[in-house]
């Protein structure tokens, strides 16, 4: 698997120690010319049935003796020429056969490490590592590498980016994980089940199609619109289900763990300091067994849960191991906005409210569905006031807070006099609440 | 805790007496209200020939409406250029602007991950230059338009130089 460094030309450095992915990484792409040649038929059958009476078996035998090792000659070649690297301070990968390209990803800027493994993944017994950097997309994944070096190396990113000794960090291993919760099965099919847009999808589901059957009396435009929609009511239900089966939040001194999936399993690691909001969100049918989901923002990251369902005071407990010295119940104590706000905004007004803590800023929204969004001072970006003429005329303005997730979360229809001071006060507690946050490298202080 | 702080920003210099706000130099307006002329002017002539050849004199005053028009974007043109302004505090940049969608925003120095001077070709001509700041969230709209070159690049040095100062990580 290794490969010595190039030594040759550059002298001064020491050899870096350049590994390749895992040998079964070329079979990844195998299924691409299949699912052309079926697109293909699909798209044009008549075509197709035709190309298929002309085919006798040796044009047959030629074809697959051409195509079989030009694509297992690509597959070699890509894997080849794809290498990675760990320094002290950089994960680098090096890939590309015609066009070159190299990735240098700096460690202390890692916002998350995740290890997904897809289903046939798990069966070969491999997994893809992703660093989600700002900017990184999906050309900067590890795909694939043993399951065992995927955990190894994770370990090792994390060591490094915590700011261990270079010479230390590939020894100091897994940091031991202590469960904050795990989500019962029950739960989460019965929060499913509660929730409203599984219905919605479902009855659409049902409900177009047959419609779609009275209007046109056409198979295609029914099939057309029927899958789809069929396809998002399996998302939203049973796909949600899959997904975030067997829920657990771990917490460890490299960060929170998030360990997910039925059969594609997803693990990962958010280094601590590194989340930029928090959403506590509560669907009006929960609301009786007293149950929220937790959303969570981290910058250049894809996922955006941090619990599928909990009881209240269990989400608050984890919330409290993700904002250290955050309150929640301190910061659900808002404050609605003037009466007037109603002229602006009927009946869904009562639904905003706003809280400042020493450590949050947290707005809420929402009648049925109430969303409460925390957002740390430190992780402000920019504050935004901004007041069209009908809040003009009333008094009201909006108080806009950007994060670096690229997310913003707005406190609705203030009093004017109220969203000015809101501005001022809080580029003033972004700043007060940079200076005490921690380093980026969060294991030297 | 948080007067105490802002007392500490006060020791900069122009915290005391509220901020110091800058406006646009007025190259911007003039360029902005040459352009209004000059394009509205083509549309009423060409309208005004159009009509006045092909369907009669009369209907040649439509051509007073892109006037109309012309007069009232003078106005407008002035008062949007006068709401725009910038003060540079201690820790942060406040920009203002907006006459009917007035909006202020406030940009703190260590979140800067970027300053950008751009000048397109027309600007160039006038001898104008952009600010625009960019932090690590996208929605963070602050850009300073029609700048004097040397200022622009006495901010861009200026916000950077602060920037690295007080940079913080995301």
């Amino acid at each position: 698997m290794t490969t010595p460094g190039v030594d040759g030309a550059v002298r001064e450095k020491p050899p870096l120690a350049e590994h390749r992915l895992h040998p079964v990484t070329p079979l990844r792409r195998a299924w691409a010319p299949v699912a052309v040649l079926i697109g293909w038929a699909v798209h044009d059958p008549d075509q197709a049935q035709r190309q298929l009476t002309r085919l006798t078996s040796t044009t047959l035998v030629i074809a697959l003796a051409v195509l079989v090792p030009a694509a297992a000659l690509y597959g070699f070649l890509t894997w080849w020429f794809t290498h990675f690297a760990v320094t002290d301070s950089e994960l680098r990968i090096r890939t590309g056969l015609l066009f070159r390209r190299t990735a240098h990803i700096r460690l202390e800027r890692i916002q998350a490490v995740d290890i997904t493994q897809p289903l046939l993944a798990r069966v070969a017994g491999v997994a893809k590592l992703k660093l989600d950097v700002i900017g990184t997309d999906k050309k900067d994944e590890l795909a694939f590498l043993g399951a065992d070096q995927a955990r190894a190396l994770r370990a090792e990113l994390l060591a490094r980016a915590a700011g261990f000794a270079p010479e230390t960090a590939h020894e100091v291993g897994e940091a031991p994980a202590r469960q904050l919760m795990r989500t019962p099965p029950l739960d989460l099919a019965i929060s499913v089940l509660l929730t409203g847009a599984t219905w919605g999808s479902l009855a659409a589901a049902l409900v177009v199609p047959p419609l779609l059957w009275f209007a046109t009396h056409s198979v295609w435009t029914v099939l057309a619109t029927g899958l789809p929609l069929l396809g998002a009511a399996g998302a939203s239900s049973v796909g949600r289900f899959v997904g975030e089966y067997d829920w657990t939040v771990g917490e460890s001194p490299d960060g929170l763990r998030i360990d997910h999936g039925l059969l594609d399993r997803t693990h990962e690691t958010v280094p601590p300091g590194r989340v930029q909001t928090v959403r506590i969100v509560e669907p009006l049918l929960w609301r009786r067994r007293g149950w929220v989901r937790v959303e969570l923002d981290v910058a250049g990251s894809s996922n955006s849960v941090l619990v599928p369902v909990a009881p209240r005071e269990i989400a608050e407990s984890v919330i409290a191991r993700v904002l250290p010295g955050v309150r929640v119940s301190e910061a659900a104590s808002l404050s609605r906005p003037p009466r007037r706000a109603g002229r602006c905004m009927p009946l869904w007004w009562r639904g905003y409210g706003i809280a400042v803590t020493d450590t949050v800023f947290a707005t809420r929204h929402g009648l049925l569905r109430r969303s409460l969004a925390l957002v740390p001072h430190a992780k402000v970006q920019s504050v935004r006031l901004a007041q069209g003429p009908w809040k003009r005329l009333w008094g009201l303005a909006d108080v806009h807070v950007d994060t670096g997730a690229n997310k913003t979360v707005t406190a609705r229809l203030r009093d004017a006099e109220e969203a000015a001071e809101l501005l001022r006060g809080q580029a003033e507690r972004s700043r007060t609440g940079r200076r005490d946050a921690l380093p980026d490298r969060w294991m030297v202080s | 805790m948080e007067t105490g702080s802002a007392r500490d920003a006060g020791t900069a210099g122009d915290e005391t007496a509220g901020p110091v706000w800058s406006g646009l130099p007025p190259g911007l307006l003039r360029m902005r209200r040459l352009l209004l002329v000059v394009w509205l002017g083509l549309i009423a002539v060409a309208i005004g020939l159009l009509l006045g050849l092909l369907a009669g004199p009369v209907w040649a005053g439509f051509a007073l409406l892109p006037l109309a028009l012309m007069a009232w974007g003078w106005v407008l043109l002035g008062r949007n250029w006068r709401s725009w302004r910038y003060a540079e505090r201690a820790d942060d940049l406040l920009l203002s602007r907006g006459v009917l969608w007035r909006e202020e925003t406030v940009v703190p120095y260590g979140r800067m991950q970027l300053v950008e001077v751009t000048s397109g070709p027309v600007e160039r001509h006038f001898g104008l230059a952009s600010v625009q700041l960019h932090t690590a969230a996208a929605a963070t709209d602050a850009t300073i338009p029609g700048l004097d070159p040397a200022e622009a690049e006495r901010l861009r040095d200026r916000l950077t130089e602060l920037g690295e100062a007080r940079s913080a990580g995301l």
